[in-house]
């Protein structure tokens, strides 16, 4: 199961951080994650949003660079040890991880760990054969 | 189209004696109605009765913006001033404005010269040439103006700015010729598509670009998004005006009106008069104006004239698109580098929008070149490495055009700032 990703370009100035998220707000998407990737140059505003396409179409109307590509969306039990079990599997398949962010529901019991891989698919299979489940975006969109 | 066949396919010989005849009578009338001419021709020990051959050209002394600036604003007439019918300006971009002068047979070579010109677009009287030149001071407008009526083709003198007016019109009106600089064409265009505006709804076949540097790369860009032919004008306000050449169909150089505008190119560096086919600066002698005669003016365009027959069966000399100037080319650490090349090099890449920007500096001691270039879709991934790989494309192409490492800023899309004349590329922060 793929969950869509949006990444929002921004330039290393002032206030483009708050212009895209502001932007977010306004329409009232709600971030269910998100990563920044930072140079000395630019950063790369990662997010997990309900509405992908919505919310892609309303940044890029106010003049931001976005694109969509799949990641992968795992839960594990939020105590020691839950993501080296995954990054294990991953190592083991052979399979490099790009990047990775997590975030912990509410109830508190378990994180979500969002994966991109290098190749998303051999992602996918690595960790379904490892037996990790893998969460639809309807799981993550309802956290 | 051929405007004037006789004009512009004239045997070798028979130009050739036109034009030898021509240049003995503009430099007598110089001579004898300009107190510049004059003393200039004295200081350097020459007479009108000098100029025997058409070579002879190289004993007269060059004129510069400096020499028409000091002349400021009458000093460069050649007639009384009530044969003067109208009066144009530079810009004065590049410091304080040069007048020309025109009679009213001037303004007729100048509607003769622009007609050459917008016939080689394919103008004929049923075409709507929509004029984004500025009409006023500067000669853009008019010219192109007086070139249309000419043909009796509908001229629509929207002059330069308000897009969305441009727009509304070129949809209403169903403009079939579009002119105005190159910079502003890509800028109708983005805005075009920006709208969501379908390309059946503009009608354009054709459009005259010019009073900036462009690229081949440039034209095509245009060419793409408004799906017309982009032809490359040239001229000066010193000379005429627009219409000191223009491209043909062949797009491979521009025809000089040399039974009018007399050309030479020089070296840059020793001033000495160089052969057909090599690289240097344009120099132009003004064969039949009245009001105000040149006599080999230093244009500081660079450029190469190509004597060779084009197969449009003109036979006006052909010189490449101008590819920078001899005054406003950038020496980076020592390396001549023209804002054209840089462009050259961005625009071999997919994807990219063609809004950059270059700004050099010297912080320490070092000149640095930024390239500021807007980041779209195409360019940009969710990945730091493919993004930085991006840019070292950038600067690889950059660097295996002009020779030198640059910085290649990635910024968002919008926030070059956009002109609706000459576009602003080089920010030169040094205080050279």
């Amino acid at each position: 199961m793929k969950l869509k990703q949006i990444s929002v370009f921004l330039e290393n100035r002032k206030g483009r951080l708050w212009k895209a998220l502001n932007i977010l707000s306004e329409a009232k998407i709600n971030i269910r994650a998100l990563s920044i990737a930072d140079t000395s140059e630019f950063g790369i505003l990662r997010m997990i949003v309900p509405q992908p396409e919505k919310a892609t179409k309303i940044l890029e109307d106010n003049n931001f660079v976005v694109k969509i590509n799949d990641v992968i969306a795992v839960g594990v039990l939020d105590e020691p040890g839950g993501l080296d079990r995954i990054l294990g599997i991953l190592n083991k398949s052979d399979i490099n991880v790009e990047y990775l962010y997590a975030f912990v529901e509410k109830r508190g019991e378990q994180a979500t760990v969002v994966l991109r891989t290098e190749d998303i698919d051999a992602g996918i299979k690595a960790l379904t054969d490892g037996g990790i489940t893998i969460l639809s975006s309807e799981e993550v969109y309802n956290l | 189209m051929i405007w004037n066949r006789k004009a512009e396919c004239m045997s070798a010989e028979e130009k050739e004696e036109l034009q030898l005849r021509k240049l003995q009578e503009v430099v007598k009338r110089a001579y004898e109605n300009v107190n510049y001419y004059k003393k200039r021709f004295n200081e350097v020990n020459v007479h009108p009765d000098d100029v025997n051959t058409l070579d002879d050209l190289k004993k007269l002394p060059f004129t510069t913006k400096a020499d028409l600036r000091d002349a400021y604003p009458f000093g460069m007439f050649a007639v009384p001033k009530e044969e003067i019918v109208e009066v144009h300006t530079t810009s004065g971009t590049t410091g304080k404005p040069t007048v020309s002068g025109y009679t009213l047979k001037d303004l007729d070579i100048w509607g003769e010269v622009m007609a050459r010109a917008l016939s080689m677009a394919g103008a004929g009287k049923k075409d709507l040439i929509q004029n984004c030149y500025g009409y006023g001071l500067f000669t853009g407008g008019l010219g192109v103006h007086y070139g249309a009526q000419k043909i009796g083709a509908t001229v629509i003198p929207i002059s330069a700015g308000n897009t969305q007016r441009q727009i509304q019109i070129m949809q209403d009106f169903s403009s079939t010729i579009l002119t105005c600089t190159p910079s502003y064409a890509l800028y109708l265009a983005e805005v075009l598509q920006n709208q969501g505006v379908e390309p059946e709804k503009i009608s354009l076949k054709a459009g005259v670009f010019g009073a900036e540097m462009w690229t081949e790369e440039m034209r095509e860009e245009i060419e793409n998004r408004f799906n017309l032919s982009a032809l490359n004008v040239y001229g000066l306000t010193e000379i005429i005006g627009p219409g000191v050449a223009q491209e043909c169909a062949e797009k491979s150089g521009l025809h000089i009106f040399d039974d009018h505008f007399y050309p030479e190119i020089i070296d840059i560096e020793n001033l000495k008069p160089l052969p057909p086919g090599e690289k240097g600066e344009l120099v132009l002698t003004t064969l039949t104006r009245e009001g105000m005669p040149i006599i080999r003016f230093r244009t500081r365009d660079i450029t190469t004239l190509r004597p060779a027959k084009c197969e449009c069966g003109r036979t006006h000399v052909k010189m490449d698109r101008i590819t920078g100037r001899s005054d406003d080319m950038l020496k980076i650490r020592g390396v001549i580098v023209f804002p054209s090349q840089i462009e050259r090099a961005l625009l071999n890449i997919k994807g990219l929008e063609p809004h950059y920007q270059i700004i050099v500096t010297r912080p320490h001691h070092l000149d640095e070149l930024e390239v500021q270039v807007e980041a779209s879709k195409h360019l940009f991934s969710d990945e730091v490495k493919h993004v930085e790989e991006v840019k070292k494309n950038l600067e690889d192409h950059i660097h295996d055009e002009i020779g030198l490492r640059v910085n290649v800023t990635l910024v968002e899309p919008q926030s070059l700032p956009r002109s609706d004349g000459k576009a602003v590329r080089v920010i030169d922060r040094r205080n050279l």
